[in-house]
């Protein structure tokens, strides 16, 4: 596994980068509506009012050996 | 061992005698059987009992439990097949963890022919020559159709299951062209890769390369490949009366039947190999002395179950066709190590 995501110049290799994001999104965990919250802010869902909020997964790839 | 014994394993009520073979010169009560290959041509013979498209039974006689025990071999681990190798994660937020997943992405039977692919070493860049590309797309949402009450998650939810039917493969190259005949997909439709629940989504790309089952055992192309040995019953005396009720129920159905000869109910060996060799009749004190159960060293009962990418029949004969090729090549290095000999034979 290749934990950069380093991925071989080759024919095949899609691009699978999203475009960068500007803001963070959280996901709040009541509900799941994705919120976007600034420094200094209450963490709170803006949604349902919820207060845990989770970091979501890097959209970067990873490449793993299917073994 | 006595001449007529020499091809028979003996099945005793604790033991198992005459395992090994014996043929070598003066084995038998010192009797002289050379190897001669005419005599080899002779005595060797296939047959196939049974084939379906998923498996095939044959019968291999005259050779030794090596040659049988190569073939089976060959079969787990020497021909190749296309298996998923590399997972390009994305996005994965389900509760399955990366590696899981690839893994079991991995073990996924792909309908391709290896044949029309070629090896990538390590080093190889991808081509469409050497490697299938798939996609897995999943997003679980909840399905708004479904009653208020519904608890079946196949009904509550889009998506909830993962099934292999949702790898989509994504043709490189002239590969649309080249499987226009039979497009590349698994074989089964319905296997479980992992479960969702709503908000979770994965998103991955999966690279297929040839490869052999001693490198990794999905890459194995039979279920099961296995040989037995053909089981004889030689009944020595005349088993009759109630007795031979008792001698048929010894053995599983269709292995002994009860026949009437000249007026008397007679036990007859009629097809030995359904026997399991349960070992049952040597357990009754009336059979004693009267039944001998053997089995046949020299002749191979095959039983071989295909994944379902390359058919039955196909399977033995590439498989051979390596035991060959590996014949070739120690042939040649024997010459070499006696160089100066005769080098033709």
């Amino acid at each position: 596994m290749d934990a950069n995501g380093s991925y071989h110049a080759a024919p095949y290799s899609t691009n699978p980068q999203p475009s960068a994001q500007s803001t963070m999104l959280y996901a709040c965990l009541d509900c799941g509506h994705h919120n976007s919250i600034k420094p200094r802010e209450p963490i709170r869902c803006f949604e349902c009012g919820y207060r845990i909020l989770l970091k979501v997964r890097t959209k970067r790839m990873t490449q793993f050996e299917a073994r | 061992m006595a001449l007529e014994d020499r091809n028979r394993v003996v099945i005793l009520a604790d033991r198992v005698e005459n395992i090994s073979g014996a043929e070598f010169p003066l084995s038998f009560d010192g009797q002289e059987k050379l190897f001669s290959l005419a005599g080899f041509k002779d005595a060797f013979d296939i047959k196939i009992v049974r084939l379906t498209p998923t498996e095939i039974e044959f019968d291999m006689i005259g050779v030794d439990a090596s040659i049988a025990n190569a073939l089976r071999r060959i079969l787990l681990a020497e021909i190749p097949t296309m298996a998923i190798e590399k997972v390009y994660m994305i996005n994965n937020t389900g509760v399955m963890q990366d590696e899981i997943l690839a893994h079991r992405l991995g073990l996924i039977p792909i309908n391709a022919d290896p044949e029309d692919f070629q090896w990538k070493r390590p080093t190889d860049p991808p081509t469409d020559q050497n490697t299938i590309v798939f996609k897995l797309e999943v997003a679980c949402e909840t399905n708004r159709d479904a009653a208020p009450g519904e608890t079946d998650p196949k009904r509550k939810f889009i998506n909830s299951s993962v099934l292999s039917s949702q790898l989509v493969w994504d043709p490189k190259g002239d590969q649309e062209a080249r499987f226009a005949e039979r497009p590349i997909k698994p074989i089964h439709d319905d296997i479980l890769i992992t479960k969702l629940r709503p908000g979770q989504v994965i998103s991955c790309e999966l690279h297929c390369e040839k490869g052999v089952g001693k490198d990794h055992a999905k890459f194995s192309p039979v279920a099961t490949a296995s040989y037995r040995l053909l089981p004889e019953i030689q009944i020595l005396e005349d088993i009759t009366g109630d007795d031979a009720e008792k001698f048929r129920s010894c053995f599983p159905p269709g292995v002994v039947e009860v026949v009437k000869e000249r007026g008397v109910l007679k036990a007859k060996v009629v097809n030995a190999r359904k026997d399991t060799v349960s070992r049952e009749v040597l357990r009754h004190k009336e059979f004693e002395g009267k039944v001998r159960l053997t089995r046949v060293r020299d002749h191979f009962i095959f039983n071989v179950e295909s994944t379902g990418i390359i058919a039955p029949d196909v399977l033995v004969s590439r498989a051979l066709d390596v035991l060959i090729e590996k014949c070739d090549i120690s042939k040649a290095a024997l010459a070499k190590a006696v160089k100066g000999g005769e080098g033709e034979e």
